[in-house]
């Protein structure tokens, strides 16, 4: 057993308060706030930059095809535009990531893998020539055979088996043992800043790439590898940044590599700003899944076996999908004691633009679907989903399949209970079972047999005959960090600098998409030096300058980034005061006056006790910590129109540490709305691979009028292997919204939607007792089959 | 080319271009207003949001040559301009309630939804819930989830009583 060495009881923070001895000031207002607010801060496609030139894609229209020849119509004047394709590349022509699979432009005789592909790139000094040219350009193809279907396609970008007991001997012996097939769609990250990349060529054949981005070191890395580029010729400069939700992660090694050789080639500089239409078309998406749930419990609905398999539709190219994939597999069975668990996952090629990285990265997918069939199995047994969960969650000294002890900051519970009481969700529950049982009539369930069609009735009915009201409950955790290995294998620098004119600098790549981190940085840093944030200055998101403090993903700013900022403060401020004998406030001026100036770089060591993850055996301490999760959600369902409004929404978060109450609930209010819309409306419909609702007038995302009232609760378990006991927040609320918004579905009409988003014709096909006619996604079996 | 004059935040402005131009365009490009973005280029998203006359509008639907003779406010005309070295402009109340809220993360929906949240409150609207949603429905955020946003403009209707 570890010592704790903080609280054991989680505190419930009541919005807009501080805590003793933990901030000594009130949190400040966001850093960046006024610049954002008066229209002065810029974004890519704010900076002024004299000569440059417009860049723009040519792209491929096929799915899967030979890519013959590139065209140049003879009459157009061509001396007016610069062309690249593939032959100009002077590098590899490989997008740096995971797989060396995608590259950077198709080259002729090439295999074209996506109907969005890049095959070319133009550059003119207007619009009006960039536009024309585009029109001249002619590309010849051989089609090839697609794949759309994930479950056939052969091409496998990874596959992981996490097995724990006895599942089968298990499942065979378990009272109840209930099947089902959940399925989710593309999503769209929708930042509403679209990708926007500059690239300026610098002497020696370097080049500068400012951009909308959330890694700088990931185009970094990109354009050293496409371009042939030392360290210090390839610089990366992060521009104010319009969101990112992990559509910034690794797509801008795509257009910021496309901007630096077309300004490489024009030897001016050019400006790659996507349309919204480009944006969604060719960008990368959250992943498509299908998911295959058999579970083995007790009469009294304890979890006996666990048997699950995973599809992942990765589409062209792998980008991050393994790492997508292995999280959620890692996440499939929920936050649940199981003691027999078989996890099967893989990912595989389809001709469809390249899926990525987007909040939650796999796991709302999966937990998803593990919520949606825990609340079935619970209705089955007639037990309520509050009490499957209660005899369920993980507890402290639980153990995961893959090994890892839950030691400490284990707040399953209390985020359940505090989310269920403040929604009031067993008496509102009772009220909406009534309120059904009055109605009558149910719906059909996933892979049961259709009930018989009723009549539709002839007229609409008035309001409240038609409109049913119901309440849903979902519980998630999410891997603090990077997964397994992850964060050693980074070995992250965050850096600390105290100028020889007494200024304290903060020097990291970790950017600010409006998550925060340009405010919280500087509160970690004061509260441990003893200085005001205010005094703190961070240094821009610029690689000539910053150390790689790793990609700002995966909720680890905070815990990660934040911890060792921390570290080097304490480092920093014992320098100093051993020194100078007196407190670093009152000496640190005189300090760097008389010794010029200081830099203290600390470098990322794995966090102590646990068990190391085992990649080959994926068995181990999968991630450092938890983050927990719960929410309760009321639906209004139109029975007639099938539409649903999701009324309001309690979310209970336990984050480890909050260090700034305003962006904190910021950043579970957004997540909720996102995983909202995931649930009821975002959808990408495709025909032959091309997305066919490709604009934002089609593919649509909540507006104020949609938003449920967000209500939420931060709850604080603190985990002790970080100095401030933060675990990370971004990403959790996204696990848990859509099961919750489901299940009040189901609660509400008796249809459980098994297939993400719950559209009007996915409920109406339920409500009829047909859900054969709502269309499947490829690879899904057929109801009841 | 035609020349079209109008008022920008209270200064008279003229451009010579075609009068199809996109209003968003003068703005950005012709007057170096980089304040007001462009999310979408259909109307979809409001973040061009400006107002003319008092009503607003997506600037990337309205063509220059409707707006000539007309008053313009961006988002660079809310704050209290500041004299050259005299520190930061001073936030106008709408503002300085979106920094008190939370309501800005990322910022690029924020000078639109200021826009919105201006004629709202300059049109008379209370704090009501429901009255301010249905007053930026065309304004999308993809951060907040609303929460925070109508939290501000509630706080600047509800002082205004």
């Amino acid at each position: 057993m570890t010592t704790r060495t903080q609280p054991a009881e989680p505190l419930v923070i009541p919005p807009g308060t501080t805590l003793p001895g933990r901030a000594r000031q009130a949190a400040p207002r966001r850093r960046e706030g006024p610049a954002k607010l008066t229209g002065t801060a810029l974004y890519t496609d704010d900076i002024v930059v004299p000569g440059a030139w417009f860049g723009a894609t040519i792209r491929a229209t096929d799915a899967r095809a030979r890519f013959v020849a590139l065209d140049l119509d003879p009459s157009f004047d061509w001396s007016k535009v610069v062309v690249v394709t593939a032959a100009d590349i002077p590098g590899e022509n490989i997008v740096n990531s995971i797989q060396a699979d995608q590259p950077i432009l198709v080259p002729v005789g090439g295999e074209i893998q996506h109907h969005a592909e890049p095959l070319a790139l133009l550059a003119a000094a207007d619009r009006s020539t960039l536009r024309e040219a585009r029109r001249r350009v002619v590309v010849r193809t051989e089609p090839l055979p697609p794949v759309f279907d994930p479950a056939a396609s052969q091409h496998v970008f990874a596959s992981y088996r996490i097995e724990a007991g006895e599942v089968d001997a298990a499942m065979a012996a378990a009272d109840f043992v209930l099947v089902g097939e959940y399925r989710v769609g593309h999503q769209e990250q929708l930042y509403i800043e679209n990708n926007a990349m500059i690239a300026v060529p610098t002497e020696g054949g370097g080049v500068t790439v400012t951009g909308s981005l959330q890694c700088p070191y990931y185009l970094h890395g990109a354009l050293k590898r496409g371009l042939a580029l030392s360290d210090e010729a390839a610089r990366v400069v992060q521009a104010e940044t319009g969101g990112g939700f992990g559509g910034k992660e690794e797509f801008p090694s795509v257009i910021g590599l496309h901007a630096a050789l077309l300004a490489r080639k024009a030897q001016r500089p050019v400006r790659m700003i996507y349309e919204r239409h480009e944006d969604i078309a060719a960008t990368t998406k959250r992943h498509p899944a299908i998911i295959h749930h058999r579970t083995g419990v007790t009469r009294e609905g304890r979890l006996v076996a666990q048997d699950i398999e995973i599809v992942m539709d990765g589409g062209a190219y792998c980008t991050l999908t393994p790492v997508v994939l292995s999280r959620g597999a890692l996440h499939a069975g929920g936050p649940y004691r199981c003691p027999n668990v078989r996890i099967r996952a893989r990912a595989t090629r389809t001709n469809t633009p390249p899926n990525g990285a987007f909040r939650g990265f796999g796991a709302p997918q999966t937990e998803f679907a593990a919520e949606t069939h825990l609340n079935r199995i619970a209705e089955q047994l007639g037990i309520s989903p509050l009490d499957i969960r209660r005899r369920n969650v993980y507890r402290p000294g639980d153990t995961t399949p893959t090994g890892q002890e839950l030691r400490t900051s284990v707040a399953g519970e209390e985020v359940l209970e505090r989310a269920a009481e403040a929604a009031e969700f067993t008496r509102l529950r009772e009220r909406t079972a009534n309120a059904r049982g009055q109605r009558g009539g149910t719906g059909a369930s996933p892979g049961g047999p259709p009930d018989p069609a009723p009549a539709p009735p002839a007229v609409l009915r008035s309001e409240p005959e038609r409109v049913a009201t119901g309440i849903g409950l979902a519980l998630a955790w999410h891997g603090a960090g990077f997964t397994g290995s992850g964060e050693v294998k980074l070995a992250s620098v965050a850096s600390l600098e105290l100028t020889g004119e007494g200024r304290i600098r903060i020097l990291t790549a970790s950017t600010e998409m409006g998550q925060g981190t340009k405010t919280i940085f500087p509160q970690l840093v004061g509260e441990a030096l003893g200085v005001s944030e205010a005094d703190i200055e961070v240094a821009p998101q610029d690689t000539a300058f910053v150390p790689d403090s790793g990609p700002t993903v995966a909720s680890r700013t905070a815990m990660v980034v934040g911890g060792l900022l921390i570290q080097a403060a304490e480092r920093l401020r014992e320098t100093v005061e051993s020194a100078s004998g007196g407190s670093f406030a009152a000496t640190f001026e005189d300090y760097a006056r008389a010794r010029g100036a200081t830099r203290i770089d600390q470098r990322f060591e794995p966090y102590p006790g646990g068990t190391p993850f085992d990649d080959s055996t994926y068995t181990g301490d999968a991630y450092p910590a938890f983050g927990w999760a719960a929410c309760v959600a009321r639906v209004d369902v139109d029975l007639d129109t099938g539409e649903v409004h999701v009324i309001d929404v309690v979310a209970a978060d336990d984050v480890g540490r909050v260090i700034h109450p305003v962006l904190a609930e910021g950043q579970v209010e957004g997540g909720t709305l996102q995983a909202v819309g995931y649930a009821t409306i975002e959808e990408i419909k495709l025909r032959d691979g091309r997305y066919l609702n490709d604009r934002l007038a089609t593919y649509i995302i909540p507006t104020a009028l949609d938003a449920p009232r967000i209500s939420t609760i931060l709850v604080e378990a603190p985990f002790d292997g970080a100095p401030h006991g933060a675990k990370g927040i971004g990403e959790l609320p996204m696990d848990v919204g859509a099961p919750a918004v489901v299940a009040a579905i189901a609660d509400a009409t008796g249809v459980w939607i098994a297939d993400l988003p719950a559209s009007p014709e996915r409920i109406l096909a339920g409500l009829s007792g047909r859900p054969e006619l709502a269309p499947l996604r490829p690879g899904a079996s057929e109801p009841g089959a | 080319m035609t020349t079209f004059r109008f008022r920008v935040n209270g200064a008279p402005a003229e451009v010579d271009v075609p009068g199809m131009r996109r209003l968003l365009d003068v703005l950005r490009e012709d007057l170096a207003l980089t304040g007001t973005k462009e999310g979408c280029g259909e109307g979809e998203c409001g973040a061009c949001t400006v107002l003319v006359d008092g009503a607003p509008v997506d600037s990337c639907l309205v063509p220059v040559c409707q707006v000539g003779g007309t008053e313009i406010r961006t988002v660079e005309g809310l704050a209290a301009p500041s004299a050259p070295g005299d520190g930061p402009a001073a936030l106008e109340p709408l503002q300085a309630a979106f920094l008190e809220t939370g309501g800005a993360q990322c910022g690029i929906c924020t000078p639109g939804m200021l826009m919105a949240g201006r004629a709202y409150l300059d049109s008379g609207g209370g704090p009501d819930d429901a009255a301010i949603r249905e007053a930026i429905a065309g304004n999308l955020c993809r951060c907040t989830g609303y929460t925070k946003i109508v939290e501000a403009i509630a706080l600047v209707a509800g002082a205004a009583r």
